[in-house]
């Protein structure tokens, strides 16, 4: 999707000569270290910034932030039918076809609920909920554990692995955290420190579900690691 | 309460004060002549209230308006902020106190001209901080919106406009406050009704206490205005005044 992506702002190199590809249905998780140019690898792919150099393509994306940036003054259920409402649905359509997937993602019964009365689990949730009712075959994850706790972090990331399992649907992960990236991806691509280059390629043909303590993980989690220094 | 206690313990003290001292109660009415005023002169300060509600009232609806308005339009375009906002600091520097009774020679002792000046008076208070709420929306949150698909208009509407409501509640509370002042202030240069006019008819006649009372009138108003206001505000928007505690895993 990526061929020899290179990127600027100014005078500060972000990205150099990038290329990568994901297969349909692929989940390819980006590592690397803070300010490796991740993130506007991911403006990049989702359109919002066009590359000083090298060619993107792919289908429509679609991004969750760092954040969730869920809005404040809706319910669960309006957060995630607002991907709904921006094609031009009614509330009361967009409503209806959000709900069984709130369902489905096991927040029944706070449909109602406001933001700020969930927890973090739950709000990441309304967002992965928002980010799959977008439609578009390309999701683009940027640090989507970053703002839990270790815990809830863990829960999120066995949840959001078996919800990608269903969903086959090509996804970019950007985080920083390695074992993250070989619990949950297909492919493991490895940035260096700005300006972000690709210093490897791995692939995880590891069975899942993957748990961290799994040898063939750390194996694997080393490897990347190492592809770094 | 303790506001209560002090407000009550301030009229008491200017109650036995007025007692004590051989002062002439055209010179410093004591709050019990004001109250006395306020019974006795009820249909006069019911005439020339709703004349003074009316100016404030009508006043406030078109800052409202004219300043939501206003406001999205320097939002959306740049080139509008860069015209129009340097013309929009000019009208605050328009001394309006000199500026009041020129309206009143042009436009006559109507409503109209009071109407204006509250306008023109509460208006700015409504655009600035709205609008600084909407330039003031995370990046992210305009990302997020942008690869959903929404446009223009969409992101306006589903991101900016909510987040930059209690902004425009709090420009209204502050509008509420000084509209008083520009009514009062308007009826000063040339009026045949209202409660600043009362005021200004009462204390050459000696008539103090109905000054006081008038002024009290006026005060009630401007605070049931502005607690109405912030009642509204707590049932609109209940996610920005107090955000409710939820569990924590």
């Amino acid at each position: 999707m990526l061929e020899d992506v290179s990127h600027a702002y100014g005078a500060v190199q972000a990205l150099e000569r990038v290329s990568l590809r994901a297969a349909p249905g692929e989940v390819v998780a980006i590592v690397g270290p803070s300010g490796c140019g991740k993130s506007t690898l991911l403006d990049l792919v989702c359109g919002l910034t066009v590359p000083s150099g090298g060619r993107v393509d792919g289908g429509r994306a679609v991004l969750m932030p760092q954040r969730d940036q869920l809005l404040p003054w809706a319910t669960a259920l309006d957060n995630a039918a607002l991907a709904l409402r921006v094609q031009g649905l009614s509330a009361k359509e967009a409503r209806a076809q959000a709900h069984p997937l709130l369902q489905e993602l096991g927040l029944a019964g706070f449909e109602r609920t406001r933001p700020a009365a969930l927890s973090g689990g739950m709000r990441q949730r309304v967002a992965v909920a928002r980010t799959l009712l977008a439609g578009a075959p390309v999701l683009c994850l940027d640090e989507p554990f970053g703002a839990l706790d270790a815990i809830t972090r863990a829960d999120t990331q066995a949840w959001l692995a078996s919800a990608l399992l269903r969903t086959r649907r090509t996804v970019l992960l950007v985080t920083h955290d390695v074992e993250e990236a070989v619990v949950l991806a297909d492919t493991i691509v490895v940035l260096s420190p700005r300006p972000g280059r690709v210093l490897a390629t791995l692939p995880n043909p590891l069975p899942r579900p993957r748990a961290t303590t799994d040898p063939d993980v750390q194996a694997l989690r080393a490897e990347a690691l190492g592809a770094m220094r | 309460m303790p506001a209560l206690l002090i407000a009550l313990a301030f009229l008491g003290a200017w109650e036995l004060y007025t007692v004590l001292s051989d002062l002439d109660e055209f010179v410093l009415p004591p709050p019990s002549a004001v109250a006395r005023s306020l019974a006795e002169d009820r249909g006069l300060l019911a005439e020339n209230f709703a004349t003074t509600a009316l100016e404030m009232l009508a006043g406030l609806g078109v800052a409202l308006v004219l300043g939501v308005a206003l406001t999205t339009l320097l939002h959306l375009s740049a080139r509008a902020r860069r015209g129009v906002y340097p013309l929009l600091i000019g009208t605050q520097v328009i001394p309006i106190v000199l500026v009041a009774p020129l309206l009143v020679a042009w436009f006559g002792f109507g409503t109209g001209p009071k109407l204006a000046i509250v306008a023109v008076v509460c208006f700015f208070p409504i655009v600035v901080p709205t609008l600084d709420a909407l330039e003031r929306i995370d990046p992210d949150r305009l990302k997020l919106l942008r690869t959903l698909g929404a446009s223009r208009w969409q992101v306006l509407r589903f991101a900016e406009a909510p987040s930059a409501l209690p902004a425009l509640f709090t420009g209204a509370r502050l509008a509420v406050a000084i509209a008083a002042i520009a009514a009062v202030l308007a009826e000063y240069s040339g009026s045949e009704k209202g409660l600043g006019r009362l005021v200004l008819q009462s204390i050459p006649q000696l008539e103090t206490a109905r000054a006081y009372a008038a002024i009290v009138v006026l005060m009630t108003f401007t605070l049931a205005l502005y607690t109405g206001l912030t009642a509204l505000e707590r049932r609109l928007l209940p996610w920005a005044v107090a955000p409710p505690k939820g569990p924590s895993a």
